[in-house]
């Protein structure tokens, strides 16, 4: 073994008379560091496949190379020829493969020699000498320097190997140092091992179709449970939950489960997937299950001792759930009102208290007091009434549920809008005349007329 | 026979909660509605940990206060629910009204009395809502008759161990003695000004005292 004083063995690896030049994994255990490069054109994908049988250590050098660790692999498979052959057995397309002791070797050897090879640790550079310097283009060597070698008739590693190190230093600064300690094979990078996109889908085929809500449901906890441990292995949550059903004989069926908050409970998805099946049920019996879970960082919050309590995220996106199955879509939440004078215009939006709701609240008004504000019960839709007019004023509203002699009337108050848009669509143009009235009974109401249509309505009673 | 009743108190006290003992309610934290009379009417404001009833006919305010005291405990950055059960819930006037529409969550249960009372029996187990609003002001009073007493005495329990305000505002007091505050409004009379109907003047009556008290309430446009 080649001798590499930075790393010393350790004292019990020297006790057993191993040399210096390894790394030391643990307490008495020693272990050459080994790399092997698979070169395989068109087949990148495969290399990685086959390199994954073998390490999760593995650099991806596209178009056509991985470089992976062999660390520890002896013990399993023998000596490291043995081990290229397994490789090479292992891949099933032609591919060049090398093994060396650092990532940039086994890289060289991959593409200077086809087939396998081996390179002996500490026989780096009477190995690796034949190769042409134009494989250094591979880390980086620059045009210049690539001239510069060319001028000076260096066509192999073992050439530029034999140079001097410091007229090499002066003539082509630290990249040619470090281009020379390559063609000698004493590259010490470490590996960039890929990461894998994180995932978390799982998925399952059944052998006889799913008809019942209840019998999916064991299915969807299992699937549910896998996803959640893997999230969980990772210190993640989710914040997007998407199921995707494929039924017999009908289109897939769908849905996403969006959550305000970061969450790892699978009750509470269980939960809420069920409530969500109920309320829009497949339509046929689902043959394949598969769920996916969009990964965030889990929501860590400080409470304060003097900050009013808010629901549970968790829970609160439970009970949501179910009302939303009791109520309908679209009937709960919280109201944001648009940026219009269209009357009763606002968009429903889920309803997530913030955080720091109440870092930000104002204190509430105690000195002097507040005054109530008039406010308006909005029957949605408004409701068509007959109105006797006299003398432009209303004197009697006649409605299935409204009824009476005006007393009192105060208007007209004239609104209209977006007058480019056609009128009587939902969001078309308004042109009307409001009144506020007060019947017989006592009661304020909200009277329009429709300039459009030329009905009159009710909008609302004043309370 | 002392010791024999002593045995018998501990073991049914293991299986009971306090058997024989008078069961004292904590006193009650109150959220105030920022508007002096009710304040004074109400002895501070609206309970916590139990429920009220505000009740009346139309435009005799009801909805105008409540607002208020929903914009109190908006502004205390607490979570609010309004039950809507006609669906006549316009976010345009509680915006005016000073609600943190951010803090409210809106349930529009669509003229369905059942559904919304299961919708507050959710919300106030669910538990984290500082005021929970059941608005039954448009539901008829024959419905609104028909609800058990069990229903409100659950929503009750649920509010006192939660230590949500719940506030049920109606046509007439249906709760009974479910509810600790009751207050009933009575239209005095709508103020016009030119061509303008410039609000409101109602009275407010407690009626759960032993001796009647009455506020007036001035509503503003």
């Amino acid at each position: 073994m080649k001798s590499r004083p930075d790393l010393p063995a350790s004292k019990s690896a020297t006790w057993k008379g191993c040399p210096t030049g390894g790394r030391q994994i643990g307490a008495g255990d020693w272990m050459p560091v080994l790399f092997a490069c698979i070169r395989a054109p068109g087949n990148l994908p495969l290399a990685i496949e086959c390199a994954r049988g073998f390490s999760p250590y593995i650099e991806e050098n596209p178009p056509d190379t991985v470089i992976f660790d062999l660390r520890g692999l002896e013990s399993l498979y023998g000596p490291p020829e043995k081990l290229a052959r397994e490789i090479e057995r292992r891949i099933g397309v032609p591919a060049a493969i090398a093994i060396a002791e650092n990532p940039d070797a086994a890289m060289h050897a991959a593409h200077g020699f086809g087939s396998v090879t081996v390179v002996q640790p500490g026989r780096e550079a009477e190995a690796l000498a034949p190769l042409s310097v134009n494989l250094l283009g591979m880390t980086g060597m620059s045009a210049a320097t690539a001239e510069s070698l060319d001028l000076w008739g260096i066509r192999t590693f073992g050439e530029l190997a034999k140079l001097p190190p410091l007229g090499v230093a002066a003539r082509l600064g630290e990249e040619g140092v470090h281009l020379q300690r390559l063609a000698r094979g004493e590259g010490d990078r470490q590996l960039r091992p890929m990461v894998d996109p994180l995932e978390f889908e799982e998925e399952m085929e059944l052998d006889d179709a799913v008809e019942s809500i209840e019998a999916l449901s064991f299915i969807l906890s299992r699937l549910l449970n896998d996803v959640c441990a893997r999230l969980a292995g990772r210190a993640l949550a989710t914040n997007e939950i998407r199921l995707r059903l494929t039924l017999e004989n009908a289109p897939e069926h769908s849905t996403a489960l969006k959550l305000p908050v970061p969450m790892l409970d699978v009750k509470a998805f269980l939960k809420m997937l069920q409530l969500d099946l109920s309320g829009r049920t497949p339509g046929a019996p689902v043959l394949k299950v598969k769920l996916r879970a969009e990964p965030v960082k889990p929501r860590r919050t400080q409470h304060g001792l003097f900050v009013p309590s808010s629901p549970e995220p968790e829970k609160l996106e439970l009970t949501v759930a179910r009302l939303r199955s009791l109520v309908g879509e679209g009937q709960v939440g919280t109201p944001e009102l648009r940026n219009t004078h269209r009357p009763d215009s606002f968009v429903m939006r889920g309803f997530a208290p913030k955080a720091g709701m109440a870092a930000v609240a104002k204190a509430p008004v105690t000195e002097g007091g507040v005054s109530a504000r008039l406010c308006l019960r909005r029957f949605r839709p408004p409701r068509v009434a007959q109105v006797i007019v006299v003398n432009r004023q209303p004197v009697r509203i006649a409605s299935p549920s409204v009824s009476g002699r005006v007393v009192m009337a105060k208007g007209p108050w004239r609104s209209s809008g977006e007058w480019w848009r056609e009128a009587g669509a939902e969001d078309g143009a308004w042109n009307r005349d409001e009144w506020d009235v007060a019947l017989e009974s006592g009661a304020l109401y909200r009277l329009f007329h429709d300039a459009a249509g030329g009905r009159w309505f009710l909008e609302g009673s004043y309370d | 026979m002392g010791a024999a009743l002593l045995q018998l108190r501990t073991e049914m006290r293991a299986r009971f909660d306090v058997p024989f003992e008078v069961r004292r309610r904590p006193d009650l934290e109150q959220i105030p509605t920022g508007i002096p009379a009710i304040d004074q009417l109400t002895a501070g404001g609206i309970p916590r940990g139990t429920m009220s009833e505000i009740c009346g006919a139309e435009s005799t305010g009801r909805t105008a206060l409540m607002f208020t005291i929903l914009s109190q405990a908006t502004r205390r950055g607490e979570c609010c629910a309004w039950i809507d059960t006609s669906g006549v819930f316009d976010p345009a006037s509680a915006a005016e009204a000073g609600v943190d529409l951010d803090c409210v969550l809106w349930v529009n249960c669509g003229g369905n009395a059942q559904h919304a009372l299961k919708s507050t029996d959710l919300l106030i187990q669910g538990g984290g809502f500082g005021l929970v609003v059941l608005d039954l002001a448009d539901t008829a009073n024959e419905t609104a008759r028909r609800i058990p007493l069990a229903s409100w005495f659950r929503l009750r329990h649920a509010a006192e161990r939660t230590g949500a305000a719940l506030v049920a505002v109606e046509r007439q007091i249906n709760a009974r003695s479910c509810s600790a505050l009751q207050i009933e409004m009575r239209r005095k009379n709508p103020v016009w000004a030119g061509r303008l109907l410039r609000g409101i003047v109602s009275r407010a009556e407690s009626r759960k005292n032993y001796r009647l008290r009455v506020a007036e309430l001035e509503v503003v446009r």
